[in-house]
């Protein structure tokens, strides 16, 4: 890929939301650099991930460990497994820099998760961070702001 | 119709030596004399000073299933106070934190009230002219709660004006505060951040129990804890790569029944009890660079040596909160209904100690306490299948009987192999004690 036009981008979020959905977890985990973070505060606006608490702040270990357990014979509580829906927004471009080849997209989406009789409904905004590499785009950053982020939740067990 | 009230006798029939009736934990006619009988007899955590640094810096929360506000008045005192207006019953405050200034005004009516709660002002007050206000008991604001105590920051209320003290209540089981403390270098902690909030759909004794049951981590956790180490194991790394924190924090979760056996659990009287008496899962955290110097500094080496050797793993302290001194967290477990708990994690600050630790103790906290973490998913699917498990009329009883010994004694404090249910034994024994306390029999 030369640089990546606009439908590019747009298609590389929907596509990333796709596999989750999906269950295409492996996909998915080679969407990420080695060096990536998955982040999700705790607090509205929060700039600090590391010296106050997070919901998620996951490196490639932790993700991978996410979906290594999911697979997991003794895993119960998924047994029965967590499904999952996103519904995406068109994501809006905030950042080109074809020379570094750096883009940030920033999208609205609602978020279902269900399990047995319970089904959660979550909405969120999700902030892309990706870069150019060898003519593949790859995540080096991906932060997901809950709108009710210091709300009390049940299990949320899934990526979002 | 009603079995448990005013009838001391059912509620001591609902405890054996070693087993508990299932209604302690589904019945609501119990849970709702817990809140009026043994959450208002006992000390309850309310929270931490530094959460309210300033004047008129409030903190609204709950005791049980009371609404309080705790508030810095201008005598600099934290008060504790109902939150209920003495006109209509309105909340006076909703947010979870702010600052009121000098005074409280309720938007109903507006009227006013100092900090500590007394009656300020009433708008068009002479229409209460020749009406006996004075006599009545909105006339003297918004009550406080019947007693409030700060333990070296840590903010403690008790509902009921009379009742046990608080250095008889918690005893010698404060050490476990005094540790968590004393590992700053200037012997002050301070709130990082709001608490994760977890809402659990079980009784909240079955986590407080969980605090100390030392034979569910190399099985519930191993999906999690067990996944982690084979992961790390089968990694491609260069020989000797230093594990990571998270592989640190996690991994103790797998260690052998041995090592939680020769742990230990001490109990003390009145339901406190913890576990890690010799060693913990948080023992083997490598050093973080420059903190050991500071406190060596602060303490002088000895001292040092003594405050970081012990490393307590979970404290208990009756009836509803457990703090990690060697991580310096605290989980308030907030009843709601007899099937619904409100779990709220804190971590807070060694003030004066380098950020790394502070790291680690938030990374502690969202990997294995968050809504969203899988060692929190792994209980809370325990919990709540136990929950439901108890509706079943199969059987009536829960068991708490592991390494029980004939006559034991919760008023002597005990050290013991860390398996043992002694410690739920003991809450158990402290919750029929504080359940009847008060308690009138219609007999
Ligand atoms: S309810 Fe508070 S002033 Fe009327
Ligand atoms: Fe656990």
């Amino acid at each position: 890929m030369k640089a990546p036009t606009r439908d590019d981008l747009i298609d590389f979020v929907y596509e990333e939301a796709r596999m989750l959905d999906d269950g295409r977890f492996d996909e998915w985990l080679d969407l990420w650099t080695h060096d990536s973070f998955y982040w999700m505060p705790l607090d509205y606006n929060q700039e600090d991930a590391k010296h106050v608490t997070s919901l998620l702040h996951e490196d490639t270990f932790m993700r991978k460990l996410r979906v290594e357990r999911f697979k997991g014979e003794r895993t119960f509580s998924q047994k029965p497994k967590t499904r999952c829906h996103h519904v995406l927004n068109r994501p809006f471009i905030d950042h080109v820099d074809d020379e570094k080849g750096e883009y940030v997209t920033h999208t609205a989406f609602h978020y279902v998760e269900t399990r047995l009789d319970d089904q959660i409904l979550l909405a969120a905004t999700a902030r892309h961070e990706l870069k150019l590499i060898e003519g593949k785009l790859k995540i080096t950053h991906k932060r997901v702001d809950l709108l009710n982020s210091d709300a009390a939740f049940g299990n949320i067990q899934m990526f979002l | 119709m009603s079995r448990y009230a005013n009838n001391p006798q059912a509620i001591q029939n609902l405890i054996r030596p070693t087993e508990v009736h299932r209604d302690v934990y589904i019945d609501q006619e119990v849970f709702e004399l817990e809140m009026k009988h043994l959450f208002a007899n006992t000390w309850i955590f309310v929270g931490h000073e530094s959460q309210t640094p300033n004047k008129g810096d409030y903190f609204t929360t709950e005791i049980g299933t009371k609404p309080v506000i705790m508030v810095r008045h201008s005598d600099n005192e934290i008060y504790v106070l109902h939150n209920r207006c003495p006109h209509k019953g309105t909340k006076i405050a909703i947010d979870r934190t702010g600052n009121t200034g000098k005074f409280f005004r309720c938007p109903y009516h507006a009227w006013s009230f100092k900090t500590n709660g007394c009656l300020l002002a009433i708008p068009l007050r002479k229409g209460y002219k020749d009406t006996g206000l004075e006599e009545s008991e909105s006339v003297h604001g918004m009550a406080p709660v019947g007693a409030v105590k700060n333990y070296r920051g840590f903010i403690f209320a008790r509902l009921n004006k009379e009742g046990p003290d608080f250095e008889s209540f918690f005893g010698e089981s404060l050490s476990s505060f005094d540790n968590m403390v004393d590992r700053s270098p200037e012997g002050r902690l301070e709130v990082a951040g709001p608490p994760l909030r977890y809402m659990h759909r079980c009784n909240w004794k079955m986590l407080v129990e969980n605090q100390t049951d030392t034979c569910h981590p190399m099985v519930a956790h191993e999906s999690s804890a067990g996944t982690a180490i084979d992961l790390w194991e089968k990694m491609d790394k260069p020989e000797g790569t230093q594990k990571p924190m998270a592989m640190e924090v996690i991994a103790p979760f797998m260690s052998p029944y041995e090592f939680f056996e020769n742990m230990g659990i001490r109990t003390w009287p009145n339901g406190h009890g913890h576990t890690g008496v010799h060693h913990s899962i948080h023992s083997d955290y490598s050093a973080i660079p420059g903190y050991f110097e500071q406190m060596v500094e602060a303490y002088g080496e000895e001292r040092a040596k003594a405050i970081l050797g012990e490393n307590r793993h979970n404290t208990v302290y009756f009836p509803n909160i457990m703090i990690k001194g060697p991580i310096q967290q605290l989980r308030l477990f907030t009843p709601i209904a007899a099937d619904r708990t409100l779990v709220e994690s804190y971590i807070y600050r060694l003030v004066g100690a380098p950020d790394m630790l502070l790291e680690r103790t938030a990374m502690y906290n969202r990997m294995i306490n968050a809504p969203t973490s899988m060692v929190g998913h792994d209980d809370l699917e325990m919990y709540e299948r136990a929950q439901e498990g108890l509706h079943s009329d199969g059987l009536e009883w829960v068991n708490v009987q592991r390494l029980y010994q004939e006559g034991e004694n919760f008023d002597e404090i005990a050290v013991e192999n860390g398996t043992t249910e002694r410690q739920m034994r003991n809450q158990f024994h402290a919750w029929e004690k504080y359940m009847t306390l008060t308690m009138e029999g219609d007999a």
